[in-house]
């Protein structure tokens, strides 16, 4: 134990030392959630829809059949009653509720227009926006078809309601999108270079000779980055609270203790890098290569992963950050519990356990 | 009859078709100090990475302090004290951090640190500089300092990888110095080297040429043997005949 702490304290010397390193890890976060105000928006395709229809008449089949049939959407689900909306968003398979006032038809023809809602989960802005738009559009061509056989015009009204996130702030997308960004990039990368460098300036040597256990050798380089990392969570937390005006609708206690989790999930995969790369230099490029790029390009809050080809879609699911933007999202946001997101919490779990089995057997490998 | 410290028989290590060392056996008393020479790539490294249990064995039997070099490795890392010909010290640290940190990841006691730091100081003269980034002193005494720390848990044996590349002849003959007192201590000093006049230092010296021990005596003896002034001379004479370079 004492071992330990030596260790642990000679690598906070290292940190705390290197100047330059530190002023970067602390105000990374801060620049990156700031500069990430404008995340992009793409066509989507076939998000799953559920349908109140409180009419049931000619007209609300009519649109449902036009919007089940665009390329756009698929009715997902038949909803019954008003609390049904709200369960069908909490599975998070549904993008948009569409709702049918009663007597839709009859209100249509005798008062010459109606109301449809258009309720959507905006915990995802871009998404939203832009679904809200294709169903609109679609309406909006069942009336004017409408319109052609008859005199009087009439009118569909959709009312459009952003679940979550009324404002449509970019800021509840990017922030979950910059902390798994900078926690693969802090944690992971850190580690890695933390422990190439023992190797590069030859001090690793000594340490397999001398009688450190090679579990308190890896358990120690990576306790201090992963302190690191929970401050830098704290950091954007504060940032996203105070300037961005993004709330922690759940409960801070589970947010903080997924991010553990993925952290640790970050400090296994830097640890596994250490075993294949030899220089600092590698280590840093292989950490930018294989972690940031996949987080960036896969890991949902840029591009959103419904649309794109299948292949990358299957590939995405082995993106640690993936899964840690989807508890954020949930937690922090939507603020859903526990039981909402432990599926994706034993997917971190699991590679965590995974990367640390095999990094580990790889070292022991490395001192025979 | 002298205690014997390492004692090798017919250790051989093969990575796939090569054999870096091929069936080696030397035994070294405590207290000696054992020259082990070698060009590059004639397998000085591999043989010593398999005595610090580092490296298992292909074949071949050898202890360690009393220690099997399969099975007790972590008794000998226990014992042993190791410094390589690149710096072992982290340049980032001070003088005194270097020493706590390596004499705490040995599991020694604080005051026994203590008492210990404030004598090799005192010893290497240092203790104006005990407050130094190791990175901001001379490359000699780095070197110095790096032996200190690794025979500071009073090891039974020291190993040291070409510990003087690239230093001046007086700081070498300082380095020899601080060996020459820990062989009197009862260290046993194990040291590969690439210097002939350091040969000379050594009180047995073994030279391996292609994975072999070619020779192995007392310098004296050797160049008696192999008709030669100095060791430059029998180390030229064994290892023209290499057919190995790579390292």
């Amino acid at each position: 134990m004492k071992q330990f702490f030596i260790f642990v304290k000679k690598e906070f010397y290292h940190i705390f030392r290197d100047r330059k390193s530190l002023l970067i890890i602390i105000m990374m976060p801060i620049v990156q959630i700031i500069l990430f105000g404008f995340a992009l928006t793409n066509e989507i395709k076939d998000s799953n829809i559920a349908i109140l229809d409180n009419a049931r008449d000619e007209s609300s089949a009519a649109i449902i059949q036009r919007l089940d049939a665009s390329r756009y959407f698929n009715v997902y689900k038949n909803l019954q009653t008003q609390q049904d909306i709200e369960t069908a968003f909490k599975t998070g398979k549904v993008r948009l509720v569409v709702v049918f006032q009663p007597k839709f038809q009859e209100s249509l023809l005798h008062t010459n227009h109606a109301q449809i809602q258009l309720i959507a989960d905006a915990s995802d802005p871009n998404t939203a926006t832009t679904v809200t738009n294709y169903a609109t559009n679609i309406i909006g061509d069942y009336q004017q078809q409408l319109n052609e056989q008859l005199q009087v015009p009439l009118q569909i009204k959709p009312e459009i309601r952003m679940l979550y996130n009324p404002q449509l702030k970019g800021a509840y997308n990017f922030v979950p999108g910059v902390m798994a960004m900078i926690l693969i990039l802090i944690a992971a990368m850190m580690t890695s270079v933390a422990i190439v460098r023992e190797k590069e300036i030859n001090t690793m040597e000594v340490i397999l000779v001398s009688p450190l256990k090679p579990l308190l050798f890896i358990l120690s380089k990576a306790i201090p980055y992963i302190v690191l990392s929970l401050v830098n969570v704290v950091t954007i937390l504060i940032v996203s609270v105070t300037i961005l005006d993004v709330p922690i609708n759940g409960s801070l206690f589970l947010l903080m203790a997924e991010s553990l989790l993925f952290i640790i999930t970050a400090v296994s995969l830097g640890l596994m890098i250490s075993n294949f790369t030899k220089t600092q230099q590698e280590a840093q490029m292989f950490s930018l290569m294989a972690l940031l790029l996949p987080t960036l390009l896969l890991g949902g809050f840029m591009f959103p992963i419904e649309s794109m080809p299948l292949p990358l879609q299957v590939v995405s699911n082995i993106v640690p950050s993936k899964w840690y933007y989807l508890i954020v999202k949930d937690v922090m946001i939507k603020g859903l519990g526990f039981s909402q997101v432990w599926k994706e919490t034993l997917v971190l779990l699991g590679m965590s356990l995974f990367l640390l089995a095999v990094s580990f057997k790889k070292f022991k490998i490395r001192l025979s | 009859m002298k205690e014997i410290v390492i004692k090798a028989d017919g250790l051989t290590k093969k990575f796939g078709d090569f054999i870096a060392t091929n069936a080696i056996s030397f035994q070294v008393e405590k207290g000696e100090i054992f020259g082990f020479l070698g060009a590059n790539g004639a397998g000085k490294t591999t043989a010593m990475r398999m005595l610090c249990g580092l490296s298992i064995p292909s074949s071949g039997k050898a202890t360690v302090a009393g220690f099997d070099v399969y099975k007790e490795t972590e008794h000998i890392k226990q014992n042993i004290g190791y410094m390589s010909q690149k710096f072992s010290l982290y340049e980032d640290l001070t003088v005194k951090e270097n020493i706590r940190f390596y004499a705490g990841i040995y599991g020694m006691s604080r005051t026994s640190i203590k008492e210990k730091m404030t004598a090799l100081l005192a010893q290497l003269q240092m203790t104006a500089e005990e407050n130094t980034l190791v990175k901001a002193l001379p490359l000699g005494w780095k070197q110095k300092l790096a032996f200190s720390v690794a025979i500071l848990h009073e090891p039974k044996i020291v190993f040291l990888d070409e510990p003087t590349g690239g230093v001046d002849p007086v700081t070498r003959r300082e380095f020899w110095n601080l060996i020459y007192e820990a062989a009197a201590n009862g260290i046993t000093v194990f040291v590969t080297t690439h210097y002939m006049d350091e040969a000379e230092y050594c009180d047995r010296v073994s030279i391996m040429v292609d994975g072999v021990i070619e020779a192995l005596d007392t310098p004296g003896n050797l160049k008696t043997i192999f008709n030669a002034a100095s060791m430059d001379d029998v180390f030229l004479q064994l290892a023209r005949g290499a057919k190995r370079t790579a390292d």
